[in-house]
Order: structure tokens, then C-alpha cells, then sequence
């Protein structure tokens, strides 16, 4: 029997699957309404290039540049204290995939947290800073914030997590 | 114009063109950028460097307007200039995913958080079809006429996102030499398809009806 490539058995099936995928996460027209309040923040598109679970705690990893941000909980916007943010980025030393670009820091009581290292340098096309959360106590995210200029010497973001 | 005007006016053409070409690649070879990157970001970036310059002198080459070489010498570098140009997006693509395969698969599955990768994905299409229909184009039996417009389509499709994807970057490449060759590289594809695709057939077809014209007018005088 000649079969043709595209029927419409194929076509129900592709369009079935591709709505499904709309209605998942990352284009989300299905997800539940969330509660009332600060509502949390979402990972960006390519955040989560190059991570390395588990960075080390570390307390700078250079010299010249500051990463910071605050993380605050969903809904009232608490400050949470002690949660750990894996941060990297490609800096003069070397790349995103660099192990001494990762590293680790918790955040103080009033939610903050600043890491020091050496200055970002632009990498495919765009100077910016990965940062995660990936804890499981909240949702996890990955944030990969853009600095305005490539001579900027500090780049600062927040997370707003959502309990599990 | 006299012998050694000509002569004078060549040999200047030829050097804009080497400065504005190489100028470009050379200031890039010094960017502070270069200690901080591993040589498959080295390589990958200059070979998207290379394959903006050689754009420049592609419609060029495919229009004879190169002085001193003979018009069918300038197609034979016509041809290697596109496999050099094909040679640069392999490299290109193979060096940032050697770099990072994450940002790459994204910039190529158009899931990447930079807009300027959807310009590079376009062009690196345009020029996987341009390349596909070369070495098919007897194979598929496209009359030139259709082969022309479908060449000069994809050419000019491939030189807009590449410039597009090029001035967005930051990266490697000095800002004012990047607009430079950007600018001449969007001048002589468009010069090019305006003179070959507007003027010289405009030209022709007018010269054409005066040429059928004292055609005729021979014919009545020869009888």
C-alpha cells in the first residue's frame, strides 16, 4: 500500500503532542493559578547552560566584580535566610565551563547574598551571570541576568522562590 | 582614461577592499576577549569573522566588477570564495558547540535567550540551501533564469541576517570595523543585484528592441 509521509494520523498525533507541550511548563498556558502576592520568579531561557550541580562554598572567587541579589519566598515575600545560590559565570579566567568560576555563597538573614570574582567577560555575544537555585526545599530556578555594559563591574538579580 | 589611470584606479580598489576585508579581521586578532577563550571559541569566532569578509567580495566576484582579473577567473573564485564561506559555518557552528553545547543547540534549536542567534540560524540555513542547490542545480534541471533568482534570493536572505547577527554580537570584533564591513558587505550585494538584476537588463532589453529595430530598417534598405 503507498502510504503517503504527512497524513492525517500523523498530523492529529504531531498537533496533539505540540499542544500537550504548550500547555507544560515552559509556555505554561496550563499552569495552576498560583496564590495571590509576589508572585515567583520564573528560570530564564538558557539559565541553566554550563551548571555544575553542587558548586563549593567558597568565599570569593576574585577579585573586582560583585554578583548579588536577595531571595525572598512567594506569596508574603519574606526574606529567606541560609539558601544557597550556585552562581558561574565566563570571566577573565576562563569560560563558563571553568571550575574556578563556580562557586556557592548563602544568603544572610535579611535574604541578600554577594559573591565577589573576577570581572564577567561577554560570552556568546551577551556578557551575563548564570545563577540557580536547586535546593528542593522551593522550585528550582535559573536565572541568567544581562549586564547593560560589558565594562559593568557588578551584576544584581533577585529570586522570589515557590515552596514545593 | 588613460593606461596608467586605469591602472591607478585598479590598484586603489584593490587596496579598500584588502583594508576593509582584513582590516576587520586584524583589529578582532587583538581583542583582550581572546586570553579569556579556549582556541574552539577562538577558532569558531574567526570563522565567523572570515565568512562576513569573504561575503564582501562574493556579489563582487559573481559580478566581474573586480579590476585587472578575467571575468571567467573571477567565477572560479566566485565558487571557492562559496566553499571557503560554506568551510567558515562548519567552523563556525563546530568550535561554539565544541565551547558549549548547551548555547549552541539552543541558538540552533531558536530556543536561545539571544535574538541575534535567530539571524545566525537563518543565514546558516540560506547558505546550507544555496550550497545544496549548487551542487544540485543540473541534477534538478533549474533553467537559469529560475536558478538566478533562487542563487540571488538566498544571497541576499543570507547577507541581511548575517549582518543582523553580526553587529548584535559582543564579542571579539571592534565596533567601528564590525559597522564598516557590515556596511560595505550590505552596499556591494545590493549594488550588485540592482546592476545585474535591474540596470543591465533594463539596458539590454532597450537595446534589443533598437537593435530589432535597425534590424528591420536594414532589411526594408536591402530591398
Amino acid at each position: 500500500m503507498k502510504s503517503p509521509f504527512y497524513n492525517r494520523r500523523s498530523f492529529l498525533l504531531s498537533a496533539g503532542l505540540a499542544s500537550a507541550f504548550t500547555a507544560l511548563e515552559p509556555v505554561g498556558l496550563l499552569s495552576p493559578a498560583r496564590a495571590s502576592g509576589l508572585a515567583p520568579t520564573r528560570s530564564m531561557r538558557g539559565g541553566s547552560n554550563n551548571y555544575r550541580p553542587n558548586a563549593p562554598m567558597v568565599d570569593r572567587l576574585g577579585s573586582g566584580f560583585w554578583v548579588s541579589g536577595t531571595v525572598r519566598r512567594a506569596g508574603d515575600g519574606a526574606p529567606l535566610k541560609g539558601v544557597r545560590i550556585q552562581i558561574w559565570a565566563a570571566t577573565t579566567l576562563g569560560g563558563e565551563r571553568e571550575p574556578r568560576n563556580h562557586g556557592s555563597v548563602l544568603t544572610a538573614a535579611d535574604g541578600s547574598f554577594r559573591l565577589e570574582m573576577e570581572q564577567i567577560v561577554p560570552n556568546f555575544g551577551q556578557p551575563h551571570a548564570h545563577l540557580a537555585y536547586d535546593d528542593g526545599a522551593y522550585e528550582t530556578v535559573f536565572l541568567r541576568p544581562v549586564m547593560p555594559s560589558a565594562s559593568d563591574t557588578s551584576v544584581s538579580t533577585e529570586f522570589v522562590l515557590a515552596p514545593v | 582614461m588613460t593606461k596608467s589611470a586605469r591602472r591607478a584606479v585598479a590598484i586603489a580598489m584593490w587596496v579598500v577592499l584588502a583594508i576593509v576585508m582584513i582590516g576587520p579581521i586584524l583589529i578582532a586578532a587583538n581583542s583582550p576577549y581572546l586570553s579569556y577563550r579556549n582556541t574552539a571559541y577562538i577558532i569558531g569566532g574567526f570563522a565567523g569573522i572570515v565568512g562576513l569578509s569573504l561575503l564582501l567580495i562574493q556579489p563582487l566576484l559573481a559580478a566581474g566588477y573586480l579590476p585587472g582579473a578575467r571575468a571567467i577567473t573571477e567565477r572560479k573564485w566566485h565558487r571557492w570564495v562559496g566553499t571557503a564561506i560554506v568551510a567558515c559555518v562548519g567552523l563556525h557552528i563546530g568550535g561554539l558547540y565544541i565551547t558549549s553545547p548547551p548555547d549552541t543547540l539552543d541558538a540552533l534549536l531558536l530556543v536561545s535567550p539571544t535574538a541575534f542567534s535567530v539571524y545566525g540560524v537563518i543565514a546558516m540555513w540560506g547558505i546550507v540551501l544555496t550550497a545544496a542547490l549548487v551542487i544540485l542545480r543540473h541534477r534538478l534541471g533549474l533553467r537559469y533564469a529560475t536558478w538566478r533568482l533562487v542563487h540571488n534570493g538566498l544571497a541576499a536572505i543570507v547577507v541581511a541576517a548575517t549582518v543582523t547577527h553580526a553587529l548584535q554580537i559582543e564579542g571579539a570584533m571592534e565596533s567601528l570595523s564590525k559597522w564598516g564591513l557590515c556596511l560595505a558587505v550590505i552596499a556591494a550585494t545590493g549594488a550588485t543585484l540592482i546592476d545585474l538584476r535591474l540596470i543591465r537588463p533594463l539596458f539590454a532589453r532597450r537595446r534589443g528592441w533598437r537593435n530589432h529595430g535597425s534590424d528591420a530598417r536594414k532589411q526594408k534598405a536591402g530591398e
